[in-house]
């Protein structure tokens, strides 16, 4: 969380102590992070954690009830016009016209940006090439794959040239290569100037984005690159699978001076040099351990040490 | 996939800044056009729609009206497939209104409409553009069905043909906006069907279009009292007395029943329009908590 405190002059996004609530149930509880432009940014979390809230309000969606949004230099909670200007949105469930074709559709997204003719004709042919929609162009929506819908929502979303990007869990209920498409093609976008903010409950999708948020109950827990974050863990992570948990722990707590983590069944510690200290653990626990496993830390890792939960997405 | 990776035309973020969206209406009466033509596309692309809202009045006239000629005795000089004839255009109107409208329902669920209410347009295109789009088809529909009728030469209204046709394209505004109201609100279509099977069709029975508005004389019972007053009460009354008058110019209707004048009949209409998309704005631009629902 180093840049984030000072807000950087290519920072597209800010949002400062957001706070939600509907009724008593607090969705957010005060999350802060900023999205600079060319950057990929994933909001990381189980379903629950308030990530869709963030993305609605961050869409303009719901109205604002505390703290602050700003996109692109404006407010969200007194220009949302203009926010909207500066937004390009594909949500999770199509916002797209199943009667309609792809071209009538993007022409639809044009009126309602105000672009028009020679204009619209040319971005909607630098579009559809670019994301290799042209020979489908007059197809009808509902006869395309689920790939090519995304695609289409895509085309959709960056018609206006936003300076944000924001795409709610874009690989929902798409096969692997469909996946890997709309990747390097959000990739390419980002490359080329456009803040990309997605949300995510995917953990290897999470991994591909420049910068990763961890949210669990309506609040932010780590913020930094995937890399850094793993780097928090230590060199390692091992698990222990004990017949007894509870007495492997005290084992563990008494005779090494660890402190390692119980979750479920599983005792979990994090180690700078893991190899080294298994040796002591097969000794220490003997045959109260089922099983030791050594692993690089994932970010599921980095959820389950901020948060002592097991990551259910 | 190679073309993925193509270089994008480089980004204008200063462009989008510049202009202030509250100040580009013309936009708006673009998106407004838009959503219009789109009601138009679709409609015609669902055969069924199509085939449904063309067939249904006029089986609805001709059973009806067949059927009930022989128990139906007073309204003036008229039998009841001509008493009908009104009551089976505004029927139209009706019911195309309603499905051009529950069609935001859908909008909604599908996620079409996410992507409207994002937009730096506002809400108003929204409103604008499906009442437009639906009363257009509306009208249309009836158009042709009243074509149809001339050409049986079941109604001769002349040049009254002219008022006729702008007091169709009234109802028809008036009948989506309605609509609007209805279906802007709810989360499913079932719940539609049940405010319009408790209230658009009473409305539509109790306006002196499947029997006439009974008079409120002397020797009147408690029960048409009741039945006359709210039938009186319903705006709708008023417009199907004048469209009745505009279809059969040569028939004298001031002896039967309920008629009042054409001023008071198109200022009614007029206003009960008017009246319906205000609110019908007004319950758009307000709560925010429907456009979540998907």
């Amino acid at each position: 969380m180093t840049e984030s405190d000072q807000p950087h002059c290519d920072t597209v996004c800010t949002v400062r102590e957001l706070h939600h609530d509907y009724g008593d149930n607090a969705a957010l509880r005060g999350v802060d992070f900023d999205v600079l432009a060319g950057q990929i940014f994933a909001l990381l979390g189980p379903n629950g954690s308030g990530k869709t809230t963030l993305f609605r309000l961050l869409c303009t969606l719901l109205p604002i009830q505390r703290g602050e949004v700003r996109i692109g230099g404006f407010e969200s909670g007194t220009q949302p016009l203009h926010v909207r200007e500066q937004i390009g949105i594909v949500f999770q469930s199509p916002s797209l016209d199943k009667k309609l074709t792809v071209d009538e559709n993007i022409a639809c997204q044009g009126a309602l940006y105000g672009i028009h003719g020679g204009e619209l004709q040319r971005r909607r042919d630098a579009l559809l090439e670019q994301l290799d929609l042209t020979d489908r162009r007059h197809d009808r929506c509902e006869v395309l794959s689920g790939g090519l819908k995304r695609r289409v929502e895509l085309a959709k979303g960056m018609l206006h040239r936003p300076r944000l990007l924001l795409l709610d869990e874009p690989s929902t209920g798409l096969d692997p290569a469909a996946r890997l498409n709309l990747w390097t093609a959000i990739r390419a976008m980002a490359d080329d100037g456009i803040a990309v903010l997605l949300t995510t409950h995917l953990l290897e999708e999470a991994d591909k984005a420049d910068r990763v948020a961890i949210m669990s109950q309506g609040k932010l827990i780590a913020d930094g690159s995937p890399h850094e974050l793993r780097s928090e863990m230590g060199g390692g992570i091992i698990t222990i699978v004990a017949n007894d948990v509870v007495r492997a722990e005290q084992m563990l707590r008494d005779q090494l001076g660890l402190s390692p983590q119980r979750l479920h069944h599983q005792l979990r510690l994090q180690a700078e040099s893991p190899a080294t200290l298994v040796p002591a653990l097969i000794e220490t626990l003997g045959e109260e351990a089922q099983s030791i496993n050594i692993g690089r830390p994932s970010l599921e890792d980095v959820f389950i040490a901020k948060t002592g939960q097991a990551f259910v997405a | 996939m190679n073309s993925l990776s193509k270089p994008i035309e480089k980004q204008h973020p200063e462009r989008s800044a510049m202009t202030a969206p509250a100040e580009r209406a013309g936009d708006g009466m673009a998106a407004a056009w838009m959503l219009a033509k789109r009601e138009w596309v679709r409609f015609f692309r669902q055969r069924n729609r199509v085939t449904a809202a063309v067939v249904q009045p006029l089986l609805f006239w001709v059973l009806f009206g067949t059927g009930l000629s022989g128990a139906f005795q007073s309204a003036g000089e008229l039998d009841f497939l001509k008493f009908f004839l009104p009551g089976t255009l505004a029927l139209i109107v009706l019911f195309t209104a309603i499905f051009s409208t529950i069609s935001v329902i859908e909008d909604r669920r599908e996620g079409f409409m996410q992507a409207v209410l994002v937009a730096p347009v506002g809400r108003w295109p929204v409103l604008v553009g499906k009442v437009m789009g639906g009363a257009a088809i509306a009208w249309v529909q009836a158009l042709f069905f009243l074509a149809l009728v001339l050409l049986i030469g079941t109604a001769a209204p002349g040049w009254s043909l002219i008022p006729l046709l702008g007091l169709l394209a009234l109802v028809a505004v008036a009948m989506c906006a309605l609509g609007m109201i209805v279906a802007w609100p709810m989360e499913s279509t079932q719940g539609f069907h049940a405010i319009m099977m408790l209230g658009l069709m009473p409305m539509w029975l109790l306006s002196g279009t499947f029997f006439p508005i009974p008079a409120l004389g002397a020797d009147a019972s408690v029960g048409q009292w009741i039945l006359g007053a709210m039938m009186r009460a319903n705006p709708l009354s008023y417009s199907m007395v004048e469209l009745r008058r505009l279809l059969f110019p040569q028939i004298d209707f001031s002896a039967s029943g309920f008629s009042p004048s054409s001023p008071v009949c198109w200022a009614i209409t007029v206003i009960a329009t008017v009246l319906a998309l205000m609110l019908a704005w007004r319950l758009m631009s307000g709560s925010r908590k429907v456009d979540v629902i998907v």
